[in-house]
């Protein structure tokens, strides 16, 4: 019997988000400390999760108060599991988590409240690790909200016109893509009368590939799809995470959409629906439509940008393309690249999020074009955003230049050829736009005056000087991240249907 | 049937309020409703007519019983609901403090 540390996933986040409130009326400085121990503990808790889970070991399974299946009887209580996907989300969640929480310890200060700042944050990162560890379809949305609702809490922080328009509008399509989820859902219900994802698998397996089967997927498509930012429903999110405070911005751009977005639907679409490129070519090639279509609008709009946290965000845009043709490819090498981008893409971009907090709370203002020569004043932020930036466009050895190369090696295994060559195309553009900002804020001064700043504080620089580091150590070690974290990951989306077999046992 | 089709009534209302109402109350307003297409979408769909509550005794036979599962979840989703409304609420209030309008065309700093 191994120890069965899935609740703590949510339970310490949780515990931490009401903690925090009251113990800050004691001294302000113990909400600091909660919220980083929290922060620190999750990272932890992944970390352990991740070897105790070895290479060849059974997934965990938590059946809460007990409600395991029983002969002959579909399994009534909720389940968590932990397998090599979930280790793989849950770690890249809780490294740009602890990132942020440590980040933040100095950079909110510039606000008031700092409390309610670390509730809501807890709150996302307890509904994010709940979301993957989550093997209940109503409980994965019950997660979702919390995070959601937390995060819409977040971008409008500032209480500013901006922040405030920019979450109202994020809100009302955040909600809208919630209901679509829980419309699926009650739809799955009334067919199958099960949420568990386990027992649904083998439920829907039966149906077949009916126009009822086709519709439920097309609401839940759409739901995810509103809160990934695939590009014809990605209008909110420029507005919001450029508004949100920086750590917020990198968990949000760096995790949330990917989490909330992909993860699930990639976890509902290979191992509930059981959809493989074989049997639903239609499916993948609409992802691969819509992930070239965020790939080019992404792109071209974030070039035109002169606010700095919006180009970022322009980019995120982008680079969510970049993981659906992975998964659209549907073969292998595809699906190890989209996993492998999602986890460089959330180091590298959580990073620049940063990076851009730190020139904002040093200078005062996100315009590109009143800033040049940073590099003289804040070396330590202008190396590191210059490392994620790197890492970004797909530089080797940098850890994006593996994952888009995996996704290239995928495309053309395939013998689809002009996606190989949008992919490469369009990593060169994000290579432009992203040496643009580096340009135009860091590094030349276009004979103006350098701007005059003081590095950021020592807090923020560490955590930013964290995560460029392991953008160059995913990239250098390349192999063992593949062996041990992103293979048996995509070797659960590729086995598909056999999740059943794994949570239910037998 | 048409439980059903009143349902689906109910959420085209709302999103007709959400998408054209310029009005921010109004939007809100729309909300509600769609939430309460879905949430009577997801009791009805656990209804059996001269259902018997779900409560185990000597006399009710188990087969008559209403699937208690989708009241559960629709309670919790109304739940949700409620934070969300209140939230969303508490948004526009902000947006009318500081634009001093409900007038969403008004409204308009930021650009697509």
């Amino acid at each position: 019997m191994r120890f069965n540390f899935l609740p703590l996933f949510v339970a310490v986040p949780l515990m931490g988000a009401f903690l925090t409130p009251l113990l800050s009326k004691l001294w302000q400085g113990l909400a600091d400390i909660v919220a980083n121990a929290a922060g620190v503990f999750l990272l932890g808790l992944s970390v352990f999760g991740l070897v105790s889970l070895g290479t060849g070991a059974s997934p965990l399974v938590y059946w809460a108060g007990g409600w395991g299946p029983r002969a002959g009887l579909p399994p009534l209580g909720i389940a968590m599991v932990y397998d090599p996907l979930t280790a793989l989300v849950v770690l890249a969640t809780n490294i740009v988590g602890f990132c942020a929480l440590f980040y933040s310890l100095r950079y909110m200060n510039g606000y008031t409240a700092k409390w309610k700042f670390y509730t809501l944050f807890l709150l996302i990162l307890a509904g994010l690790n709940g979301l993957v560890v989550s093997g209940d379809l109503f409980n994965m949305f019950v997660f979702l909200e919390i995070s959601s609702v937390a995060s819409y809490g977040l971008v409008a922080f500032g209480t500013e016109h901006e922040e405030l328009e920019a979450a109202f509008k994020y809100m009302v399509l955040g909600e809208i893509g919630g209901m679509s989820i829980l419309f699926g859902i009650a739809l799955i219900y009334a067919r199958a009368s099960t949420l568990n994802l386990a027992d649904l698998s083998g439920q829907i397996a039966a149906w077949g590939h009916n126009p009822f089967f086709w519709f439920v997927i097309a609401t839940l498509l759409v739901g995810f799809a509103i809160k990934m930012a695939m590009v014809p429903f990605h209008s909110w999110l420029p507005d919001a995470h450029p508004a949100a405070p920086a750590p917020v911005s990198a968990l949000l751009s760096g995790i949330f959409i990917k989490v909330a977005g992909v993860y699930s639907l990639c976890r509902l679409m290979f191992n509930v629906f059981g959809l493989t490129r074989e049997n639903a070519a239609p499916f993948f090639n609409l992802l691969l439509g819509f992930g070239v279509l965020s790939i080019v609008v992404g792109g071209l709009l974030a070039f035109a940008q002169r606010d700095y946290k919006r180009l970022l965000a322009y980019s995120s845009i982008s680079q969510v393309g970049y993981i659906l043709i992975g998964l659209g490819i549907g073969n292998f090498w595809g699906i190890a690249g989209a996993l492998f981008h999602l986890l460089a893409h959330a180091l590298s971009k959580g990073l620049l999020f940063l990076a851009a907090g730190s020139v904002e709370s040093q200078t005062g203002t996100r315009d590109m074009g009143k800033l040049s020569g940073l590099e003289r004043s804040m070396p330590a932020t202008s190396w590191s955003h210059l490392f994620g930036t790197l890492s970004l466009a797909g530089v080797p050895p940098f850890a994006g230049f593996f994952s888009k190369l995996f996704i290239v090696l995928g495309a053309i295994q395939s013998r689809m050829f002009w996606l190989a060559i949008v992919a490469v195309i369009f990593s060169v553009v994000t290579l432009g736009y992203l040496t643009k900002v580096v340009n135009m804020v860091f590094f030349v001064q276009q004979g103006k005056e350098p701007t005059r700043a003081r590095e950021a504080p020592a807090t923020m620089v560490v955590a930013m000087v964290l995560l460029a580091l392991l953008t160059v150590a995913i990239g250098i070690g390349f192999r063992p991240v593949l062996d041990y974290l992103v293979w048996p990951a995509a070797q659960v989306l590729l086995n598909g249907l056999s999740y059943a077999r794994m949570v239910l046992g037998g | 049937m048409v439980p059903f089709l009143a349902c689906v009534l109910l959420l085209l209302i709302g999103l007709y309020m959400i998408v054209l109402k310029r009005n921010l109350i109004k939007v809100v307003i729309g909300f509600s409703l769609m939430e309460y297409a879905v949430n009577l979408f997801f009791a009805l769909v656990g209804f059996k007519r001269e259902g018997l509550a779900p409560i185990i005794t000597q006399a009710a036979q188990p087969r008559n019983f209403v699937d208690p599962v989708p009241q559960a979840l629709v309670l919790t989703s109304i739940v949700i609901g409620l934070s969300t409304t209140a939230l969303m609420l508490a948004l526009v209030m902000r947006i009318y403090e500081k634009f001093g309008t409900f007038d969403i065309s008004e409204i308009r700093r930021l650009k697509g």
